[in-house]
């Protein structure tokens, strides 16, 4: 288990492997949100818990193409699918690489792109904290819709369809949490759920990852 | 003879070309007849005035869009555990239909709150849950469109209703915390059960709601014919391929 | 005959030609749709035989 999180960790940060595109696309978007609305920090500091999460959100979509697409080409998730490591073993260790590559980063670099978007200061804590519990599961929940679209040409699109509606809730629940946390609102009940949310899918879905992914390859 | 035997495509078909008449029948009468009802024989509401009469719409059109999710649920499971394909097929002929309901629900929903909120849209937490149903609905249909074999994308969409229908779940409380968290929001006064609604309005409602369902029924019956058709179209000329 | 829809007029009918035309697209593609496939099977039994 740790060669493969080791390995999946190591084509990540290499050269083609697509780090930093995450942060680097969770910074445009940023950058892009006050020529859409205006720079008034008045408005900017009331919607920026809300943009940021939604930027982490979308910049973890993206990366979630090459979370098993290239492995599915060169035949490595054949042998993972049949290896003596259960394959929910396997995913969840390649959701926590994924995590680690993308969810983290973005993670750390909110509280700087919060500057940029006037937020509020009780703010920061809580994004950070925020992100912290709902990343993960953006993780694993983009891991099986990744699984789904496994097989499909040029799914990114289509995943990007089936995967959206499903981070809703932990959206919503990260983002009060952190609109609450920057009005000075406690903010402990929207991070309970969140928390919730993310445990119970760090959880369960591993198993409907690899149905998935068995189906698919077959 | 167990409800199973039907799960033979030829006995399904049969049984269909019996039903079917009767269905499209009663639910033409149910439905015209319950609209008109409900649009010429039923007075204002006091606070709503006559956008009351659009209650016969929405709320037999909701009621069948997550009535269609639900029993796409119970068909793919039944093809996860059993692998009957007239099940699978079901499923995937019952998510238009749901579509459309979806969508009936939520135009008529909005229509039905811009006197009341002074936009044509508003995050009201039962509109918003049924968007993102919506949404589930397309990602469905996507999906069995995106996979090539057709084993294979049933297995993937019985999947994905599954997931699906617990995070619509999860999303339906997220989104109803979500609003309440905001303000305190007023949300279109529909009767879910039909007993809060004064019984002048609810016969014809009830008529209206029996209607959708019998023509719910009615198009997914059909629509699992066309699909098991095209199926065995589709296994005939790959069979003739191969002996080619 | 039409009842006095007063000031919503305008909502209620909009609400209920929308709700119909889009009743009534599904159904008609239902059907258009069934057609073709009844063809197409009767093509495909024709070319390839019945049997099986």
């Amino acid at each position: 288990m740790i060669a493969l999180l080791r390995r999946d960790l190591t084509l990540a940060l290499r050269a083609g492997g697509g780090f930093g595109l995450g942060l680097a696309f969770f910074l445009i978007v940023t950058v892009l949100v006050p020529f859409g609305v205006g720079p008034q920090a008045a408005t900017l500091s009331v919607i920026a818990p809300g943009i940021l999460w939604i930027g982490a959100l979308l910049a973890c979509l993206l990366s979630l193409d090459r979370l098993l697409a290239l492995d599915y080409e060169d035949g490595t998730l054949d042998l993972l699918a049949t290896a003596p490591l259960p394959l929910e073993a396997a995913l969840s260790i390649k959701a926590l690489a994924h995590w680690l590559t993308t969810g983290l980063p973005l993670v750390l670099a909110a509280p700087v792109l919060g500057i940029l978007l006037s937020l509020p200061g009780p703010g920061y804590l809580w994004l950070v904290v925020s992100l912290a519990l709902g990343t993960p599961a953006l993780s694993v929940i983009g891991t099986f819709g990744a699984a789904l679209t496994v097989g499909i040409k040029r799914g990114g699109l289509l995943l990007s369809l089936l995967v959206l509606p499903l981070y809703v809730p932990t959206l919503i629940f990260g983002a009060e949490a952190a609109r609450r946390g920057a009005l000075g609102q406690d903010p402990s009940t929207s991070l309970l759920l969140l928390a919730g949310i993310t445990l119970a899918t760090i959880a369960l879905m591993p198993f409907a990852s690899a149905a998935v992914l068995r189906m698919g390859l077959r | 003879m167990s409800i199973w035997s039907y799960a033979n495509p030829v006995k399904f078909l049969g049984l269909s070309a019996k039903v079917q008449p009767f269905l499209w029948g009663a639910s033409a009468i149910c439905v015209v007849g319950g609209l008109i009802w409900g649009f010429f024989g039923t007075p204002d509401d006091f606070r709503q005035g006559s956008t009351v009469k659009i209650i016969y719409l929405h709320v037999p059109a909701a009621l069948m869009a997550i009535n269609a999710w639900f029993m796409m649920l119970v068909t793919s499971l039944i093809w996860l555990i059993r692998r009957h394909h007239v099940s699978a097929l079901a499923a995937k002929a019952a998510a238009p239909v749901g579509v459309v309901m979806t969508l009936i629900a939520l135009v008529t929903g909005a229509i039905w709150g811009q006197p009341m909120w002074g936009t044509w849209w508003a995050w009201d937490p039962r509109l918003t849950s049924f968007l993102i149903l919506f949404l589930f609905y397309l990602g469905y249909i996507a999906l069995w469109e995106a996979v090539e074999d057709p084993d294979t994308a049933a297995d993937l969409t019985s999947i994905l209703c599954l997931v699906g229908s617990v995070f619509a779940v999860l999303s339906r409380y997220a989104v109803q915390f979500w609003n309440q968290g905001l303000h305190q929001g007023t949300s279109i006064p529909v009767a879910t059960g039909g007993r809060s609604v004064a019984d002048v309005f609810f016969y014809p409602l009830l008529m209206c709601m029996v209607g959708f369902g019998l023509l719910f029924l009615a198009l997914v019956l059909y629509r699992t014919g066309t699909e098991i058709r095209l199926r065995r179209a589709a296994a005939l000329r790959a069979r003739a391929g191969r002996a080619a | 005959m039409m009842p006095d829809l007063g000031k919503y007029a305008g909502e209620v009918t909009s609400a209920y030609i929308a709700s119909l035309v889009l009743l009534g697209v599904l159904v008609l593609w239902t059907l258009l749709r069934g057609r073709a496939a009844r063809a197409e099977l009767q093509d495909a039994e024709q070319e390839n035989g019945k049997d099986g």
